[in-house]
């Protein structure tokens, strides 16, 4: 009796033991009709099995249909589509919108959150949003007031809501959600106003709070195993972030979490980058920063870090490490490994081994990137694993109130958070990128909770001695660390890139273009201007039979910010006027979600 | 189409700095001394002329520069090339602080005002007001809010300075390009500086 009493106790145990992965994302990803999370996947490939749109046929598409947010702001990440339902999200107020598909796209409910419009001014660079998740029947919105929502997806009604940060102390959200196993994990934004920014798990089912790691401080307050979480194969040690700050500088030390999420099932493992430490200023915050700038892998269940990677140590330069983390299987060496593959701001393109954290490749994926000759990859160096400083470069070298001149790539990055996707036809990811410079000179500030704490004077500036564009369209051999093909961009390219299995690659640009590529050759192949510019991601779904492209339109967030006024001219004489050419000659303000599809015939 | 909403409430430290507002000081035209002239860029295009006007330096104190109502304004030289210090520091912390929205040399961005316009308009005391208390504008389908920097020192200790830059920018006096060549940091504005900011 005894051992049949264990047995079914062992057989409850399982049943209570949390699904895995969870099985209405899983079953949504392996629909491609469908597309449940933001990214697609959650190995964040932003690749669609769909091929009814190709590479010959695409030159057919036509716009099928339009739709109008009622906002006027930056508008990044995607609409989802669940079943006949598309979901679509909005910048603040972040209003939602079920459309049934079925109905002409007729709006089944709207949720519009009351939001304190105080909360605006403290989001650095626009109110964006990069847009909803669906798990379990509920579709999951973290606001810009760090307001957790699940809602009925059926229904629109609020199932819980939670509150994750203080938008009075500079905490507010931009990002998107991570639905895994029973929880949704959020990250938080606010490094301009020095938040000690983390990764909170909560109960997908009630909203309850399970963990929180922070990118810094105490071992414990960031879920660090001191002898079991590695970096670079080491064990991090004791106090590992501890000693790289100046007293309690940690406490606003920034390294914010307003990026993707990317979860390996068979690992069991999420990962994310950190953000930037906070000031700008180098030299007010002694040593290497650390966790900010960071890759992190971390169990969801206990939020325990495996391992970390820290790709620029003592940021100089506001080069954040937000980007997401694309996950890949491919061969190194003839041998099959689980990869990781990142486009960081800071100008490189990095490949780590997801399983254990060792680092492959490092090379940057945009040849202007002059602020380090190259990341040191000898095991034996003292300086392995880190970047080599050119010292013309340094912010920090320089000092304050030093203007240091000519930095590539802008504080923007060589690539911001606009998603780059990856084609296992063709192996290759495909990268939006911006080709921008600048001058950057920190200088003292002093910290007030809920104040902006920058400490830098920025001008930026096409790559100077380049095409005279602001970005660049490539194919990137992730394995061998290559530029395949780059195609010139006149702004940067800031909406998010689709590949599909139909051997196309769609991306919008900032005058509104939604373009798409041959994923080979990358030759253009369609475009078509939307309404206004876009810094969303192109989606894909198929509806009765048929297959759509969708992708919002809306210019602003960074982007919004020097483009749409032209950026300085660094060769213009003193008083010189105009500039590089300015967005506004070429596009508005919007917010529209257009869908393509091929002619009917 | 556009209601616009002014937050009246000032923070404390804002109230407190509010007060070092100098009071206008009626300086006549005829005090004005030819040192005081601005040497422009002879190929500016950009000139404003009845705002440039309004901005003639009538007096100079300690390397700042009033105008007839006393309120501070630029002193650019040398055919353009040569700023006061407080432009220069203006433009310093405006790319600091303010354009992150405002974008790069005022030249505003998708949800911010265009400032190099704005500052035509307003006055100093108005430019004052808003810095220091912010202020809601509600547009159809756009809302834009301007935080309240009252109790920041960061901007607040910089105020005259931002006033001095956005009014050069304005005038049409000062271009898209960082001052090169500037006046010495008077010494009081040393002190002003080690003051306001607290040490």
């Amino acid at each position: 009796m005894r051992a049949v009493h264990l047995l079914a106790l062992g057989a409850g145990l399982a049943a209570a033991s949390p699904a895995l992965a969870n099985e209405s994302v899983m079953k949504g990803i392996a629909n491609p009709a469908e597309q449940v999370l933001q990214t697609v996947d959650y190995a964040n490939t932003r690749y669609s099995k769909l091929d009814q749109i190709n590479a010959n046929n695409v030159k057919n598409l036509q716009v099928a249909w339009t739709f109008s947010t009622g906002v006027l702001r930056g508008h990044e990440g995607s609409p989802l589509v669940v079943g006949n339902i598309m979901y679509v999200h909005t910048p603040f107020p972040n209003i939602v919108y079920a459309l049934d598909l079925d109905q002409g796209a007729k709006i089944v409910w709207k949720y519009e959150p009351k939001q304190d419009p105080s909360v605006i001014p403290v989001m650095c660079c626009d109110t964006v949003n990069r847009g909803l998740a669906y798990a379990d029947g509920a579709i999951l919105l973290h606001q810009a007031d760090t307001t957790l929502v699940s809602l009925d997806a059926k229904t629109g009604k609020v199932n819980w809501s939670v509150k994750n940060g203080d938008p009075s102390k500079g905490e507010t959200n931009t990002a998107t959600v991570l639905p895994v196993k029973d929880k949704v994990i959020v990250g938080i934004s606010g490094g301009e106003f020095g938040v000690n920014c983390h990764v909170t798990a909560y109960d997908l089912k009630s909203g309850k709070k399970v963990w929180r790691g922070h990118s810094q401080g105490p071992d414990a307050d960031m879920i660090m195993d001191p002898e079991k979480t590695t970096s670079l194969g080491k064990p991090v040690g004791k106090d590992s972030s501890l000693k790289t700050w100046e007293g309690d500088q940690w406490k606003t030390g920034g390294g914010c979490t307003w990026g993707w999420f990317s979860y390996d099932p068979k690992l069991d493992l999420f990962y994310y980058g950190s953000g930037n430490p906070s000031t700008w200023n180098p030299k007010q915050r002694p040593g290497d920063n650390k966790w900010s700038m960071t890759i992190w892998a971390r169990n969801p269940d206990t939020g325990m870090a495996k391992w970390v990677y820290q790709m620029t140590p003592h940021d100089e330069w506001d080069y954040d490490g937000i980007n997401e983390m694309i996950l890949t299987d491919q061969k190194i060496d003839g041998k099959e490994r689980p990869l990781l593959t990142h486009f960081d701001r800071n100008g490189f393109g990095y490949t780590l081994d997801r399983a254990t954290g060792e680092l492959l490749v490092a090379e940057k994926y945009d040849p202007v990137v002059n602020w380090a000759t190259k990341v040191d990859m000898d095991k034996g160096s003292k300086t392995y694993g880190r970047p080599l400083v050119v010292s013309k470069y340094s912010t920090e070298q320089n000092g304050e109130d030093v203007n240091s001149k000519g930095i590539c790539p802008a504080a923007l990055g060589s690539k911001d958070q606009q998603p780059a996707a990856f084609s296992p036809k063709t192996n290759l990811f495909y990268v939006p990128t911006n080709h921008v410079c600048m001058d950057y000179e920190p200088f003292r500030v002093t910290y007030t909770p809920g104040q902006p704490y920058v400490g830098a004077t920025l001008s930026m500036y096409p790559a100077p001695g380049s095409h005279g564009g602001m970005g660049n369209f490539i194919a990137w051999d992730g394995v061998n660390g290559k530029i395949k093909w780059s195609n010139p961009e006149q702004f940067s390219a800031w909406g998010g890139a689709l590949a599909t299995a139909g051997d196309v690659v769609f991306y919008g640009t900032l005058e509104g273009y939604l373009k798409a590529v041959d994923s080979k050759s990358g030759k253009e192949l369609y475009k078509f201007k939307t309404p206004s510019g876009i810094i969303g991601n192109v989606m894909t779904y198929e509806h009765k039979g048929k297959q759509y492209v969708g992708v919002l339109s809306g210019v602003g967030g960074w982007a919004g910010i020097g483009l749409a006024a032209g950026l300085t001219d660094p060769n213009a004489g003193l008083g010189a006027v105009g500039g590089y050419a300015a967005l506004s000659s070429y596009t508005n303000l919007g917010g529209q979600l257009t869908v393509f599809a091929l002619p009917n015939n | 189409m556009s209601s616009i909403k002014r937050t009246a409430v000032l923070g404390l430290v804002g109230a407190a700095l509010l007060g070092a507002v100098p009071t206008a000081t009626a300086v006549f035209a005829q005090d004005a001394k030819p040192e005081l002239a601005n040497k422009l860029d002879p190929n500016a295009k950009e000139i404003d002329e009845p705002v440039l006007k309004a901005a003639t330096a009538v007096k100079e104190e300690d390397g700042k520069y009033l105008d007839k109502d006393g309120h501070p304004t630029f002193h650019i030289t040398n055919d353009g090339k040569k700023v006061d210090w407080y432009t220069y520091s203006g433009y310093r912390r405006y790319h600091a602080e303010c354009h992150v929205c405002h974008g790069p040399d005022g030249m505003g961005s998708t949800y911010a005002p265009v400032l190099k316009d704005s500052l035509k308009r307003l006055s100093y005391e108005e430019f004052y007001g808003i810095l220091a208390g912010g202020r809601q504008n509600h547009t159809a389908g756009n809302e834009s809010v301007m935080p309240a920097f009252g109790d920041n020192k960061n901007v607040m200790c910089y105020a005259n300075d931002l006033y001095v830059y956005l009014r050069a920018r304005a005038a049409g006096a000062w271009g898209r390009a960082r001052p090169g060549e500037k006046e010495e940091k008077p010494e009081s504005a040393k002190t002003a500086e080690k003051e306001c900011l607290g040490g």
